[in-house]
């Protein structure tokens, strides 16, 4: 029986010639893929920062219309989103069910938050009154720094979306009764992705928002 | 338990089938439906080969069109606008759907034969990737048929040509489609790649040491990592300009606040990787077929690997030498001057250890030898040229001549090509089990040789004489007529080469005349020449341990310690994979997302712009149900049973 058992086991999670799985190693050829996605994004918005500052007579300055308190909320939260990512990933690894469910739900509704938070950020920033920021102008003019800031923070955002769907899939398949330990790895991958995410906006909250408060 | 795991042993597919939308093929699947939903590398290796050699013949007969129009001085075989669009189909076509999947065919096919792996290690997303690769080709040559036809601003889409203002036709879609056809590449390349590295590193058989790996697949590894980081850059500034024509950023935007430059360090930060992603293969095949055709192991193996990864890294660093003459400033230009000199040294270390491994080899001059000579020497041409490039001055005069027309095209199709030919004439004993005719195989040689020397040779003395290129006519008085006509003669001569080679390499999988193969008719080096030709579904019958690099070599000739050994047969047989419909399906989805995003606005009668989303929107569902739909299958499977003496 436990020959048998562990030729199941070997099926699931073929030896690797380096001891990680396959999965692992995907996931992190991916996030190497995609720090240069980002990068891209974050060299273009500054990049075009300080050379666009007053196209059409109109001198930016982005702090009329960042709203700093809540995106410092939002920044807490998302971080905050991460200890229950690792927590959750901890706990299918222990084989506790229960405990994951919830903290994965936790994962689920502070990432609902962060981008809750966008959504009423891009709005109002859309909207600011006399300071209209829109994808392709400022006041009604011209200007670069809509594109460059919505592509980007959109972009973030739509990874943490990515990733809020990928967990509820998971916390939705954890009730099938098919769930295990042995898919403790793919929640692992999980977690590697949402940490990452979480990595990126630390780089683009200082780099694109409170480095407008200092410089 | 036991019962249990017997039933996942041995999956019940007909039952399993009947809770599922489709069916899924079981294993005796054959027909249209078995390449359509196959999973098996070799498989989707052929397919991606076939569709590359058919864009070949689609690319080759548009440099025709373009070679027919620069016959002689004021000809009217074509308009200026359709002549910026021959270009740019020309360009786009053979670099993102020749060339580069030409690679990935063989990566494909002989990288899992050469590691002694069963397949790669995500098979599915290896079907998946191959019909994005299919679905972007298609939209890329949709776009002949609607507003504007197809696009006229260069395989490298400079700002302000893709500014819908500058736009010839009012409406013009072509830089859209463009635009998308690239995205969707970029997903089948950066799905192939993430594939290709995870079973490179993972899923090398027993005794595979990294530095027992056959230089091809050393290759296969180094060009996976130059996409994976090269390809976003693309993707960004590809989602920017779809912004910028879509929504109406102001990315690129010289009117409103964006600048045109940054385009062109973007395009290039990943074009001037993508140049080795195209050159690295061909260099790993090379590196396969001399040590074999002169009777001797590669010299210094652990140098051209390094050659290689250096190449990777410094071609990272070397990009702005495509726009010296923009203006970046002194600093700037003198050190990309200094990089690309250096990046010229592990080239030059490889091309030394090529005819290292044949000085004192009893060299046989097979056709594939021949492909492999045509392409160090023609190689070596084009690398001359391009080390003149490296210097700031020189490449100011060259720069927009046709000068520089010669030197990517002795680099593109003289090294390039010339490798991806040798790697079909090289394999294709082993993935048809026949033998092609040396005949034909060195008359199409000696063609494509002369007329691609005639077509290119002239080129570079009629860029020192003043001929730009991208310019779809000459004035008569320059002197130009005479060497265009020769390049055409040539062009022509080289087409005939390329078609007759392509007959040849299709006709290997039907013409049952040609003699058998047998499993290793070159006697060559690499694990894929101890298998049967052509290789059985599953590969290995029994996982080889590997005990030394060269490994049929080894066990022909080694002693008796080097020669490779079997894992036992396992009572249970080899677990193969089911056959999936789902990558296709999710294909299918981000091909009609591509095309909804095309056609989602329309101006209504009153001259508003109308945005309608259902069409992308259901597309992309389709997409994501086909990805939920994979995900909950699971990789299924079946097992066989070879016999003990099968290889």
């Amino acid at each position: 029986m436990s020959d048998a058992s562990a030729h199941a086991l070997e099926h699931h999670e073929p030896v690797t010639s380096t001891g990680i799985p396959n999965k692992k190693v995907l996931m992190w050829a991916f996030l190497g893929s995609d720090c240069m996605f980002f990068g891209t994004l974050i060299s273009t918005h500054l990049i075009y920062r300080k050379i666009s500052a007053t196209v059409g007579g109109n001198f930016l300055d982005i702090r009329d219309v960042f709203d700093i308190e809540l995106t410092s909320f939002s920044t807490f939260i998302l971080l905050a989103s991460s200890l229950f990512m690792a927590l959750g990933v901890s706990a299918i690894h222990k084989g506790n069910l229960k405990s994951m469910r919830w903290m994965l739900l936790g994962t689920i509704i502070f990432g609902a938050i962060f981008l809750a938070c966008q959504v009423y950020e891009f709005t109002h920033f859309i909207h600011a009154p006399g300071n209209e920021l829109t994808l392709s102008t400022y006041r009604g003019e011209p200007h670069v720094f809509g594109s460059t800031f919505y592509v980007l923070t959109g972009t973030h955002g739509t990874h943490v979306a990515i990733g809020v769907f990928w967990l509820i899939g998971w916390l939705a398949y954890s009730f099938t009764g098919k769930m295990s330990v042995a898919h403790a790895i793919d929640i692992e991958i999980c977690g590697l992705y949402w940490h990452f995410v979480d990595i990126v906006w630390i780089i683009i909250f200082p780099v694109i928002y409170l480095m407008e408060y200092a410089l | 338990m036991a019962t249990e795991s017997i039933k996942y042993l041995a999956p019940d597919t007909e039952n399993k089938a009947k809770t599922q939308v489709f069916p899924r093929p079981g294993q005796h699947t054959t027909g249209l439906i078995d390449w359509l939903t196959t999973i098996d590398h070799k498989k989707i290796g052929l397919m991606y080969g076939m569709t590359a050699l058919f864009f070949l013949i689609v690319g080759g007969l548009e440099a025709l069109l373009i070679r027919s129009q620069l016959w002689d001085h004021n000809m009217d075989v074509l308009t200026n606008r359709q002549y910026n669009q021959m270009f740019t189909m020309h360009g786009t076509t053979m670099v993102f759907l020749v060339i580069m999947p030409l690679s990935a065919a063989f990566f494909n096919f002989i990288m899992p034969l050469q590691i002694g792996a069963r397949d790669v290690a995500f098979p599915r997303m290896n079907a998946l990737s191959l019909w994005c690769f299919v679905g972007g080709g298609l939209i890329l040559n949709l776009s002949w048929f609607f507003t504007g036809g197809s696009p006229a601003i260069g395989w490298f889409g400079y700002a302000p040509l893709t500014d819908t203002r500058f736009a010839e036709v009012v409406g013009d879609m072509g830089p859209d489609f463009w635009i998308f056809s690239l995205q969707i590449l970029g997903v089948a390349s950066l799905l192939a790649s993430f594939n290709f590295i995870t079973t490179i590193i993972n899923m090398r058989a027993p005794g595979m040491t990294m530095m027992r790996l056959p230089v091809f697949t050393w290759m296969t590894l180094i060009v996976s990592f130059l996409i994976i980081l090269a390809f976003p850059a693309i993707t960004i500034a590809l989602v920017e300009l779809m912004f910028d024509r879509t929504y109406g950023t102001n990315f690129y935007d010289f009117l409103e606040g964006g600048k045109p430059h940054l385009w062109q360090h973007l395009f290039w930060i990943f074009g001037h990787p993508e140049v080795y992603i195209l050159i690295l293969p061909a260099m790993g095949i090379v590196s396969e077929v001399i040590p074999v055709f002169s009777r001797k192991p590669l010299f210094g193996y652990g140098l051209v690997i390094f050659s290689g990864a250096i190449i990777g890294f410094m071609g990272f660093a070397v990009w702005s030498h495509h726009m010296f003459t923009t203006g970046m400033g002194v600093v700037a230009t003198s050190a990309f001057a200094m990089l690309t000199m250096l990046i010229a040294i592990p080239t030059g270390v490889k091309i030394f250890n090529w005819i290292g491994t044949m000085w004192g080899g009893r060299i046989r001059f097979d056709t594939p030898m021949l492909f492999a000579l045509g392409f160090i020497t023609m190689f070596m041409i084009g690398g001359f040229t391009g080390i003149m490039h490296s210097s700031v001055p020189i490449d100011a005069q060259h720069q927009d001549s046709y000068f520089v027309v010669a030197h990517f095209h002795y680099v593109l199709i003289g090294g390039a090509l010339f490798g991806l030919f040798c790697g079909f004439y090289f394999w294709l004993p082993k993935m048809t089990g026949r033998m092609l005719s040396e005949k034909l195989g060195k008359f199409v040689f000696t063609l494509m040789f002369l007329g691609f020397n005639l077509t290119f040779f002239p080129m570079h003395y009629l860029g020192m004489i003043g001929q730009p290129r991208r310019t779809h006519t000459y004035n008569e008085g320059h002197g130009f007529e005479t060497w265009n006509q020769i390049a055409t003669v040539g062009a022509f001569i080289l087409g005939l080469g390329i078609v007759i080679g392509i007959y040849q390499f299709v006709s290997a999988f039907f013409n049952k005349k040609l003699k058998p193969a047998g499993s290793n008719p070159w006697d060559a080096r690499t694990l894929e020449w101890a298998l049967s030709s052509p290789v059985k579904e599953y590969n290995f019958a029994r996982t080889p341990i590997i005990k030394a690099r060269d490994q049929a070599w080894e066990n022909n000739y080694g002693p008796r310690e080097n020669h490779a050994e079997k894992e036992p047969l396992d009572d249970h047989g080899v677990h193969m994979p089911d056959r999936s419909w789902w990558p296709l399906v999710t294909a299918l989805g981000l091909f009609g997302l591509a095309l909804g995003m095309l056609f989602h606005r329309t101006i209504d009668p009153s001259g508003e712009l109308v945005r309608d989303y259902t069409a992308p929107i259901l597309a992309g569902s389709i997409a994501i149900l086909g990805m939920i739909m994979w995900a909950l299958e699971g990789p299924g499977g079946y097992h066989l049973f070879p016999k003990e003496n099968d290889e």
